[in-house]
């Protein structure tokens, strides 16, 4: 056999080993969201890679605005660049009823789907079917500072009312010493003030649209809660808060100028970490308030999830690494590695049984507490034609939502009266809900 | 005593310009100091701006979360790639404008910079769906081919600012020499123009080095640039400004660089013609 012989069919050996082994790889393609939790999900993926050694995994990471429109946009035109996402549950049913999300069904035998807190299963199934398996969850709370409440002689009950509330935020206000009594969501967005808005309204009674979707920003609950967001936000609340969102608020609360501060109760690990809070020791807890004699604590639900695209070509490879990283068994490992008060909170009752975890993270007890007061298909306790939380779940809400939120972010702002930006809210969502068709 | 008036006023423009140029480059000077904070220094109140405790943490953790040659890598492929084939169409289509006008030249021109009034989002869907069907989505030759033309108006505008500037009976006095076309645009008008054509590199070069609406919505992992790096240490639930900070520190130091070293050419060109 001639040298040039030998060389060819070397080559063709290599040539057919390497073809062979790029077969048995799968790539997945994971669009996800820049947060502490998804992560330290991405630095502990060697796990799953060692479990499954012919999946290899490509992680996008973007802001969640930018990371919703571009996979919206994929998966609305098939493009099929993504074979697992992240997105939120206000996402998953509209998502799943367009047949755009293959259903989760047939995963592993260990998986323990019946382990998801019912409130978050709830908000990701269509026809009792899971459509997005949960990574982590929140609802929303108060936090306060008990230091500040000791002072000014109030007390914060477990379950306040809004009176309890306002009451509170004067008592701690001292606007010399730099300190806010309350500190809320300014920043205009359906995600940003209309999260808080709307749960604070539900908390009163008021919905976004009767059972013939007609708008409902002429009722006297939106009014009055509207009334009371703004009263207490120029009376006791920071300079500028129109423009404050969450990591503004967590921002004022870590470095003590807030008294109170109602937001998700992902918050709550941050405001409690003493190496970026200084005031990590002296934070309590609430439910999110009601309104005197409306038995609503807002329905705050919000989680991230892992789903898979039916434009995915890997569809097994998928659910294989959407069941590894929202697993007990992924839990168990974060408790492991980093702590128990780094595991991914607000998806497992397993978690919340879990006394090492309770004993790591104080805040355990009221964060359940405020998931299971969740009802996503009754956000209100009027009667609605819509599901959501601090949200409606219908695609066009997100502009509607944001339209509203400019209106009131304005109002804060004092560039227009409450009645007015009352009224131009009526009207803007009117015009779009009719447009869209809906009540017809 | 015409002497101290005039030394007075280049002083205060001196001054002036001096103030101009600080507040312009604030943002980027702060973007700096912020990456070297820890993320409690990077929120703090009232800000700290100098004497804090200075630390490489931030760039060691995005180092190790993100891989930064890749993304640096394909913004040098997209910007040199779409700048150079940009550059390759619009010389011969500036020549003809500047040298060769016709009746709808000025038309021509004026079509061309429209295409740059239309928002992006509003072609987004269709050039997303052909991309599709042709396989360009996310890789580096479909970003050159959208970034070459989205530039290409602007190309062709400054290298048709500066032709317009040379005179025409050089040209037509190689002409007479016996010149070929390929040869007069080749070995006449170029060498003239290095000046015009090296700012418009560079200019260009910048622009789809700082591109971020097409670079985040027609990539996901193996062509994104510098701009998804960036974007994704942003977060509305969390506190990352400062690993965010050293991201897009890491992202604007080469073309900061190359715009230092570049800044007379810059200049020249972005002037050329503006005064006479």
């Amino acid at each position: 056999m001639t040298r040039t012989m030998r060389a060819l069919l070397g080559a063709s050996a290599l040539c057919s080993a390497a073809v062979a082994a790029h077969a048995q790889d799968t790539t997945l393609t994971i669009a996800t969201v820049n947060n502490g939790d998804m992560i330290r999900m991405q630095g502990l993926t060697d796990d799953f890679t060692e479990q499954h050694p012919d999946i290899a995994l490509e992680w996008v990471t973007l802001e969640e605005n930018v990371l919703r429109s571009r996979v919206t946009q994929d998966i609305a035109t098939q493009g099929g660049q993504f074979d697992v996402l992240t997105i939120g549950n206000y996402e998953v049913p509209i998502w799943a009823n367009q047949d755009w999300l293959l259903p989760l069904e047939g995963m592993p035998e260990d998986y323990n789907a019946d382990d998801i807190l019912p409130a978050i299963a709830g908000g990701l199934s269509v026809d009792d079917t899971l459509y997005a398996a949960p990574f982590y969850g929140e609802s929303a709370m108060v936090m306060y500072r008990t230091d500040l409440a000791d002072e000014a002689g109030v007390e914060i009950p477990d379950q306040p009312t809004w009176d309890d509330i306002r009451t509170a935020a004067e008592a701690m206000t001292d606007q010399d010493a730099g300190i806010y009594g309350i500190c809320l969501r300014g920043k205009a967005g359906w995600g940003e003030n209309m999260a808080f808005l709307t749960a604070m309204a539900n908390s009163y009674g008021a919905r976004w649209f009767d059972t013939e979707w007609q708008a409902q920003f002429d009722s006297p609950e939106w009014t009055e809660a509207v009334n009371d967001y703004l009263t207490m936000m120029n009376e006791y609340g920071p300079p500028g808060a129109s423009s404050n969102g969450f990591n503004e608020n967590l921002s004022l609360f870590q470095q003590g100028k807030c008294g109170m501060w109602i937001d998700a109760t992902v918050a709550a690990s941050f405001v409690t970490d003493p190496e970026d809070s200084t005031v990590a020791d002296s934070v309590g807890f609430a439910q999110f308030p009601n309104k005197d004699g409306v038995d609503n604590h807002g329905n705050w639900l919000w989680s991230w999830n892992l789903a898979i695209p039916s434009s995915t070509d890997a569809p097994e490879a998928a659910k294989a690494f959407v069941a590894w990283a929202t697993s007990q068994a992924y839990t168990d490992m974060v408790a492991e590695e980093e702590g128990w008060a780094a595991a991914p909170p607000g998806t497992r009752t397993s978690l919340y049984e879990n006394e090492e975890y309770q004993k790591a993270a104080p805040f355990a007890e009221m964060t359940l507490n405020s998931i299971n007061a969740v009802d996503t298909n009754a956000p209100s306790v009027q009667e609605i034609p819509y599901t959501g939380a601090q949200f409606v779940a219908i695609p066009e809400f997100q502009g509607i939502g944001t339209a509203v939120g400019q209106q009131f972010s304005a109002a804060l702002a004092g560039q227009v009266s409450a009645e007015q930006a009352l009224q131009n809210a009526q009207t803007s969502t009117q015009r779009e809900i009719d447009r869209a068709g809906y009540g017809e | 005593m015409a002497r101290a008036v005039s030394t007075r006023r280049k002083w205060i423009t001196t001054v002036v310009a001096w103030a101009l140029a600080l507040l312009i480059f604030f943002p980027i000077l702060w973007i700096i100091l912020t990456s070297f904070k820890t993320e409690a220094e990077a929120i703090s109140t009232p800000p700290s701006f100098l004497f804090f405790d200075w630390t490489t943490e931030n760039y060691g953790t995005v180092q190790e979360r993100s891989n930064y040659f890749r993304h640096f890598w394909n913004s040098v492929v997209i910007s040199i790639g779409s700048t150079v084939i940009g550059l390759i169409i619009a010389i011969p289509a500036a020549w003809a404008m500047a040298f060769v006008p016709g009746k709808q030249t000025k038309n021509v021109l004026m079509w061309m910079l429209s295409t740059k009034m239309l928002p992006p989002v509003g072609v987004l869907v269709p050039i997303y769906l052909i991309f599709r069907d042709v396989g360009l989505l996310d890789s580096r030759l479909g970003l050159i081919i959208v970034l070459t033309l989205i530039n290409l108006p602007i190309i062709v505008w400054m290298l048709y600012t500066y032709f317009r500037e040379i005179p025409v009976d050089i040209l037509e006095a190689a002409r007479m020499d016996g010149a070929a076309l390929r040869n007069e645009i080749l070995y006449i008008l170029t060498p003239m123009a290095v000046p015009g054509i090296a700012s418009t590199l560079l200019l260009n070069v910048i622009l789809a080095w700082n591109e971020a609406f097409w670079t985040l919505n027609l990539t996901a992992a193996n062509s994104a640039p510098l701009t998804a790096f960036i974007a994704s240490y942003s977060s509305p639930e969390g506190l990352f400004y400062a690993k965010l900070s050293a991201a897009s520190t890491m992202a604007i130091a080469p073309i900061l660089i190359l715009g230092w070293f570049s800044q007379k050419q810059l200049v020249r060109g972005l002037t050329f013609g503006a005064v006479k």
